[in-house]
């Protein structure tokens, strides 16, 4: 019966999956490595024959050259390593501004686009249509050049309650600052808030488990109230005052002040991306389908109870994931910036490389710099995705 | 009281009035919504139009019309441009006949607004009559091409191949033209500029990063490890830094990787740009479209005894490419819309057309508003008809899987 | 088995593992020319599994499969072979939906056997003639009913005009309306002498159209036979007690 089975013959090379599959695999390493060789090798000697450097020490040298604004302490006899961080801080400063107000603003403009409202609702999808179809830049163009520049003198500043005054040469604010025991008050404030926080999550698992009304409202919201105000008495009833911008000659002095640089590509950023993420926001919601919030009023629950234990939650599971792209994106694009003049990471790292002539080093340092963002995100995107897939099981 | 069920038909759409209570003042809270509403349209509408019509100095945007089409590109020369033009609205008219539903309401917006621009009084010197012939011809090239595409002989596949052999006469032999050659002398791309220069780098963008968008997708799928991490690595480097450094890279930094003798044009080396920023993001949506093929298509292939590369060029990119068409017209909007990147790194596309003109005369300088205003307008033209025509087509690849 | 030369399925002490899971512990079969042998077994018997290593979907790791005299082996050509050789009909149909009904039946004959477009279109319309839809080929897959959709699969595979047709699970995902329309194609197909390996439940098919019957479970051969012996006079426990719990459906 086994007689028509051969003895098993020699399968030639070439036609054998096992070495065929070998084959691909190192042909295809040498054609990618020797792409990746033949670069270095270009790199090199053109590096070479134009003396052009790679090390990274002149980091350490002065800069020489001034940034019109910083939060960080900074001047021109400072490093280029000090430089670029206080691109970075820059950088980080008007994404993650950009990114609360954005969401909020997004907020809006979604729930509007849901609205019943016809009005309302058209209002949201003009505001959308117009934001989604214009290229960003010409955004960021338009308020700079035609808003944030077009702003009246600093004699005739438009003065808006705080007092805030609004001109030319920015955005002045009144701004709360600590006095010397001020300390005291701020500590006690932001341990009332985690408390309250803490005691507000707390309290509301203990009610879903044991079913018990724990009061979680009236007592997070006392924690919030009572421990600022021992602060406030503590601090001898004076922990802050306001630093009130006066004009002085012809310009403000004192107070909070914004740039108008820092103005427009905050506002362009946050207008723009806000589009975005009322999209986000309307399919999110959407996808919840009608069917579950039935089903949840059929259970009993109550309206608010409908909205917050059951849409809101499905919805954020689908919202998150594209929001946080868009956060991402919003850091990205910041780097338009250079195109008005505000000296974010990418806009330093081009001066950089006019002052000090070191284009390949500082290039791979920016492009590092964002890469590590980004890696940051996708990092903290993909823990939040295998959480809600752990829920989900 | 019974009653009665009316099964004999729906009820009778509502009235204006009912309507109106419906959706604007069904309680106190909607129509405080409408009332707000209806003061920001006013006071929106009240401004924006008074400025359009009495403060707005619109001089610097009609001034020179032929700039923001071709940017510097020789006056003498004119003819090219101009019978690219012909060849591409003949062609947009054939791809309404064939496309109907996706490209009408884009070629009629086009015919009319070529028509308008045929006969409208500028006043300046570039736009002689023999010009404005030359765009009236362009509505006429339009249905022209509407009428033969309507045909039934014609196809898409027609169309396309057209559409490929065209585009890649205008831009490889029409517009820059060759040394020596007495008719069609060469132009160098650095007088490139408008119009011309953000659809080229926008067009030329994405189809160049489309066969390099499914080689990295395929890539990352595949079981071979050095191209598989040299995929990863390329997508999200790419896709993790903002276009403008990739813009800069490729400007400055790419010299040092060629060999020291090649030289390449400022245009093609944005473009070179602009294709590899597209293709990180093409090759994560045609990821996406390779994922939804179920591996019975794959082992169905294989049962009928097609090799590993026919499998894949007859059963799976077929399908997947099919299914990402929507999610590759999105992407080709954002491109273009990315294109006036290149203005900061001293390309005269549309945006830099735009910064030029306002430069060229102090009393242009406090213009800003109505020159971007103009410019945004014309991006937003064209977005919106695409993204209107991705929504559409996304509609109609939903219903019935073919 | 009395003349070895005509069995055209050899398959001596197959073994397969998914990882360590022991899919196929030495399976033994011959089948003969223009034989019909049905598998039947419980999910997961790994009944699915062998049928598919015969054209090599799933790699065996041990044993031999020789199918015509061709041996499988790491060999592409002789793969290539055996797959020209076999037709596959599976249970979710798998038609390429971008493509038409005589598209997905021509693709094959045109770009692997290399037949000039009429021919094959020839052939493909004499094929659906013969599984009963020849008003359909111009129709994309998704048009088609269930029923109609498995008995092109079925028209696909023999444009290839194979020697031995694969059947894994062919009406498991049919409505059972549409089950009648596609066993009367595979009885037709038997009777006209081809050499069919078929994984089914369908009892009333095997009992009126096949040779042998195997019965597989946890990777084994339990028992195998002519119907009448499986059906009357099963000498297993388990071959009983399954065939009880199919048949009393």
């Amino acid at each position: 019966m086994a007689a028509n089975i051969q003895a098993k013959e020699k399968i030639p090379v070439w036609r054998d999956e096992r070495y065929l599959s070998a084959a691909t695999q190192i042909i295809s390493s040498i054609v990618v490595l020797g792409l990746l060789y033949w670069m270095a090798e270009n790199f090199t000697e053109i590096t070479q024959q134009r003396g052009i450097s790679l090390s990274y020490k002149f980091l350490s040298e002065p800069a020489g050259f001034p940034i019109s604004e910083s939060t960080i302490p900074y001047d021109p006899t400072m490093s280029f390593g000090r430089a670029f961080l206080v691109g970075l801080v820059n950088t980080l400063n008007v994404s993650v501004i950009g990114i609360i107000f954005a969401t909020v603003l997004g907020f809006i403009i979604g729930l509007a686009r849901l609205s019943s409202n016809w009005l309302f609702n058209r209002l949201a999808v003009a505001y959308i249509e117009f934001h989604r179809n214009i290229p960003l830049l010409v955004l960021l163009f338009l308020w700079y050049f035609a808003v944030f520049n077009r702003l009246p003198s600093v004699k005739d500043s438009i003065v808006l309650p705080g007092p805030i005054y609004l001109n030319l040469r920015g955005l002045y604010l009144t701004w709360p600052r600590l006095t010397e025991t001020g300390n005291i008050f701020l500590g006690l404030l932001i341990g009332g808030l985690v408390l309250a926080i803490l005691a507000w999550n707390i309290l509301i698992r203990i009610r879903e488990r044991t079913g018990r009304e724990t009061y979680y409202v009236p007592i997070a919201f006392g924690l919030l109230i009572i421990f600022p105000l021992i602060g406030w008495f503590a601090a001898g009833g004076n922990p802050i005052w306001l630093d009130v911008p006066v004009l002085e000659g012809f310009n403000y002095k004192n107070g909070m002040r914004l740039t108008p640089e820092f103005g427009a590509i905050l506002v362009g950023l946050t207008t723009y991306t806000a589009a975005f993420i009322a999209e986000v926001i309307r399919g999110g919601i959407q996808a919840v389908q009608l069917g579950q919030t039935e089903a949840a009023r059929a259970v009993g629950l109550r309206k608010t109870h409908v909205l917050r234990l059951i849409v809101i939650p499905q919805a954020m599971r689908i919202i998150i994931p594209p929001l946080i792209s868009q956060y991402l994106n919003l850091t990205k694009n910041s780097s338009l910036a250079l195109a008005i003049g505000y000296q974010d990471l990418f806009a330093i790292g081009k001066v950089t490389i006019n002052q000090a002539g070191r284009a390949v080093p500082v290039f791979i340092m920016v492009m590092v710099t964002y890469l590590m963002l980004s890696l940051i995100t996708s990092f903290i995107l993909n823990i939040y995705n295998r959480r809600i897939q752990f829920v989900e099981r | 009281m019974i009653v009665k069920p009316n099964t004999q038909s729906p009820p009778d759409p509502p009235g204006p009035v009912a309507w109106l209570i419906k959706n604007l003042f069904s309680n106190w809270f909607n129509s405080l919504l409408t009332l707000i509403s209806l003061s920001i349209i006013y006071f929106a509408a009240a401004s924006v139009l008074s400025w359009v019509f009495t403060t707005a100095d619109w001089r610097p945007v009609v001034g020179a019309p032929l700039l923001y089409l071709i940017g510097q590109y020789p006056r003498d020369q004119m003819w090219r441009p101009g019978l690219s033009l012909w060849l591409i609205m003949f062609l947009i008219g054939m791809s309404w006949g064939v496309w109907e539903k996706y490209v009408k309401a884009f070629a009629i917006f086009l015919a009319i607004l070529l028509g308008i621009f045929a006969i409208v009084p500028l006043e300046t010197a570039t736009i002689t009559l023999g010009v404005r012939a030359a765009f009236l011809i362009n509505p006429v090239l339009i249905y022209l091409g509407y009428l033969i595409g309507k045909n039934k002989i014609v196809n898409g596949q027609h169309v396309i191949t057209l559409w490929i052999f065209v585009s890649s006469l205008i831009v490889l032999v029409l517009l820059p033209g060759f040394e020596g050659i007495p008719f069609l002398p060469k132009v160098e791309t650095t007088v490139w500029g408008g119009l011309l220069v953000t659809l080229l780098l926008a067009v030329g963008g994405i189809v160049l990063s489309f066969p390099i968008g499914v080689l990295l997708a395929l890539g990352r799928r595949s079981s071979l490890p050095v191209v598989k991490i040299f995929s990863i690595l390329f997508i999200e480097v790419i896709r993790g830094v903002p276009l403008i450094t990739i813009l800069f890279m490729f400007s400055i930094i790419l010299a040092l990787f060629l060999p020291a003798e090649s030289r390449i044009d400022r245009v093609l080396r944005a473009l070179i740009g602009m294709t590899v920023f597209s293709a990180a993001y093409m090759a994560e949506n045609v990821r996406g479209g390779l994922q939804s093929i179920p591996p019975g298509q794959i082992e169905a292939a294989r049962a009928i005894g097609l090799n590993n590369f026919q499998t894949m060029v007859l059963i799976v990119l077929p399908q997947a490419l099919r299914a990402v068409i929507p999610s590759i017209v999105g992407q080709f909007i954002s491109l273009f819309k990315d294109t006036t990147l290149v203005v900061i790194v001293g390309i005269n596309d549309l945006l830099g057309i735009g910064k030029s003109i306002l430069g060229s005369d102090p009393e242009f300088v406090r213009l800003q508003a109505e020159m971007y205003i103009f410019i945004a307008l014309i991006f937003w033209v064209f977005s919106y008809f695409m993204s209107q025509a991705s929504l559409k087509l996304e509609k109609t690849l939903g219903v019935g899987v073919r | 088995m009395s003349q070895d030369n005509e069995s055209i399925i050899v398959a001596r002490d197959v073994h397969k593992w998914y990882g360590k899971f022991h899919a196929l512990k030495g399976i033994n079969m011959d089948v003969k020319k223009r034989e019909v042998v049905v598998i039947f077994g419980p999910s997961g018997s790994g009944k699915s599994t062998f049928i598919r290593t015969i054209n090599r979907l799933e790699v065996h790791q041990r044993g031999q499969i020789v199918v015509d005299g061709i041996e499988l082996s790491h060999d592409v050509r002789n793969i290539e072979q055996v797959r020209m050789e076999t037709g596959m009909v599976f249970q979710q149909f798998n038609l390429f939906p971008h493509l038409t009904v005589m598209q997905n039946i021509v693709l094959a004959p045109v770009w692997v056997r290399k037949w000039p477009q009429e021919k094959a279109e020839e052939i493909a319309n004499e094929l659906l003639e013969r599984v009963g839809i020849p008003e359909q080929a111009e129709k994309f897959p998704g048009q088609l009913s269930g029923g109609q959709q498995q008995r092109v699969a079925i028209a696909r595979a023999l444009a290839m005009q194979p020697k031995i047709m694969l059947f894994d699970e062919p009406t498991s995902a049919l409505d059972p309306e549409m089950i009648k329309e596609v066993l009367d194609v595979m009885v037709d197909l038997a009777k006209s002498g081809m050499t069919m390996l078929v994984v089914t439940h369908e009892m009333g098919f095997a009992r009126a159209v096949a040779d042998r019957m195997f019965f597989f479970d946890q990777g084994q051969i339990v028992e195998s036979g002519a119907p009448e012996e499986i059906f009357q006079d099963p000498k297993e426990e388990r071959t009983k007690l399954f065939l009880s719990q199919i048949l009393s459906q």
